[in-house]
């Protein structure tokens, strides 16, 4: 029996062991409160149902007029995406001179704050509470992704512009320069590129985020699915989804590959 | 600043002001298009009924709502969140532990023996992965939406839209985890005659481990976000609360979900970063 000698196995921390004990009760507690009705789904009504549902979306609908339709929509998400995302990068720049310190500490914190709770309402909250002041279509759509963004990018800006060396400002604020004047000829132009990348990277997101957006009724491909699906055109439905599915994959192709090809060779700058 | 010497200055005092002009026209020219597509209006703020109706609105939002009866529902549709969250990452861990299994190259025994694939593992590894990609590509909102439609309103749509959704996303970034971690000790495995799981378990799955925690916490985080905007759409949680609340323009109760909202969100960055820093 003793002959194999076997190394001790490793010993556990009794915190971690308790960690992932609570792990698990997290769990098993959400699967009990949640009383997914399983039987509904996996019984044999619920299969049938299932295939009638899914065998209405073929053949998705290609007739010319709905496929007009569906560029109008591509058209709208992207031009949200992109205008959202414009509005962002020039508000997140203005918030990001006080965020990052340039008016005084109280000014700093402040900011952060606000950057803070803009960034963590997502787009479809913001959406929703700007329906009431924008009214039904893409522009709230439009100020939802604005909104959201200023968050996210003003908070990356301030952290752009506090880690930057100050010394070509501090330059041209010695010879006399106003602060205005050596923010945007000295810090502005070292930071750019940084920022450019940020927002680019923003603004792939945002077209993710904005053909889902009109599920709420803020314009875009969304809002077509919801209207079709409301009214039980699968037919439509589908050719809407397909659409979002190609423009989605089309974005992140063109992404992936510029990123490699600006990765790949940093001179093409 | 006034008195520089002609020779040395152009009159302009910014040098590349032409170059900037003209990317300024070229960008409204673009521009344009997109603003009437975007159907940008912004006068349309500041007409008087939708400003009066942003004002009662906004006006009722203090003070938030705050009568025991209305926290307790709060409390639960919290927890009705966190939990879609959770069971919804829980059967995406289900889904997405065997595809990683199937997909990720590194554990390819005939890959390591001939240094290329025999043609059914690639299909099935291809099979995999195209499996992966159309899962994730499918936004969660919109997985969410289809099955409201087939298992009705409530919890269960929210729960398997981000079991699938996240099955895809979690797939696919395992496999790259383990493909791109050191995989010296699998590599000896499998060459050893040690079976595909054991190259796993011993081999891949430690070199790899922290990163893959980290991750995975990384995404039960998106997922709670992710589960208070299906809401929206019928799937249960503080989202649909929050969706008849805006329905029926109550602002003290809005004030107050999105007060939860927010701090629910940065609870659960705590919690992941110490869970990152425990297990990780």
């Amino acid at each position: 029996m003793n002959s194999s000698r076997r190394s001790p196995p490793p010993a556990v921390e009794f915190a971690t062991i308790a960690l992932l004990a609570g792990l698990l009760a997290l769990v098993c507690a959400s699967f009990f409160s949640l009383t997914i009705r399983w039987g509904e789904l996996f019984g044999a009504d619920a299969r049938r149902s299932a295939l009638e549902f899914l065998s209405g979306f073929a053949p998705p609908e290609l007739a010319g007029s709905f496929l007009a339709g569906i560029a109008k929509g591509i058209l709208e998400t992207l031009s949200m995406s992109a205008l959202g995302t414009g509005i962002a990068f020039l508000l997140g720049i203005a918030l990001a001179l006080p965020a990052s310190g340039r008016f005084g500490a109280a000014a700093r914190l402040g900011i952060r704050l606000v950057l803070n709770i803009l960034r963590s309402i997502p787009e479809l909250v913001w959406a929703v509470i700007l329906l009431i002041a924008a009214g039904l279509g893409p522009f709230a759509g439009t100020l939802a992704l604005a909104v959201h963004t200023t968050g996210v990018l003003g908070r990356l800006f301030a952290d752009a512009l506090e880690n930057l060396p100050t010394d070509a400002e501090d330059t041209l604020r010695i010879n006399g320069a106003k602060p205005l004047a050596a923010f945007f000829y000295a810090a502005l132009p070292q930071i750019l590129p940084q920022l450019m990348s940020y927002t680019l990277y923003r603004w792939e997101n945002n077209i993710r985020a904005a053909a889902i957006l009109g599920v709420v009724g803020a314009g875009g491909l969304g809002q077509m699915l919801k209207y079709h699906l409301s009214l039980f055109q699968m037919q439509q439905a589908a050719s809407v989804i397909i659409a979002m599915l190609l423009m989605i994959t089309l974005v992140d192709g063109i992404s992936f590959w510029l990123r490699r090809r600006l990765t790949a060779n940093p001179s093409a700058w | 600043m006034n008195k520089m010497p002609a020779a040395v200055f152009s009159r302009h005092p910014d040098p590349a002001w032409r170059g900037r002009v003209t990317a300024m026209v070229i960008a409204t020219a673009l521009l344009w298009p997109m603003l009437v597509a975007g159907e940008f209006k912004p006068w349309i703020l500041f007409d008087a009924k939708s400003l009066a109706a942003t004002g009662r609105f906004l006006a009722a939002f203090f003070p938030p709502a705050h009568s025991g009866e209305f926290l307790w529902l709060m409390l639960a549709a919290t927890w009705q969140t966190v939990a879609i969250a959770t069971a919804g990452l829980t059967l995406a861990l289900l889904g997405a532990i065997p595809l990683t299994l199937l997909a990720t190259a590194s554990l390819s025994v005939s890959q390591l023996e001939s240094g290329r694939m025999r043609l059914a593992g690639a299909v099935v590894r291809q099979t995999a992965r195209w499996l992966l990609v159309l899962l994730r590509s499918v936004p969660e909102l919109v997985w969410a939406l289809l099955f409201v439609r087939i298992v009705g309103l409530g919890p269960t749509a929210g729960v398997l839209a981000i079991a699938l959704t996240y099955s895809g996303m979690l797939g696919k970034v395992y496999a790259e985890i383990l493909e791109s971690s050191e995989s010296h000790a699998t590599e000896s495995l499998l060459r050893n005659g040690g079976g595909r799981l054991a190259a796993l378990f011993y081999g891949a799955w430690p070199a790899a481990a922290s990163e893959l925690v980290s991750y995975t916490t990384f995404r039960w985080e998106c997922a709670i976000r992710g589960s208070v905007i299906m809401g929206f759409v019928g799937a249960g949680g503080l989202g649909q609360r929050m969706d008849e609340s805006m329905k029926m323009m109550a602002g003290d109760e809005v004030s107050t979900m999105l007060i939860i909202f927010v701090l629910l969100v940065a609870c659960a960055d705590l919690v992941s970063t110490f869970l990152r820093r425990r297990l990780g």
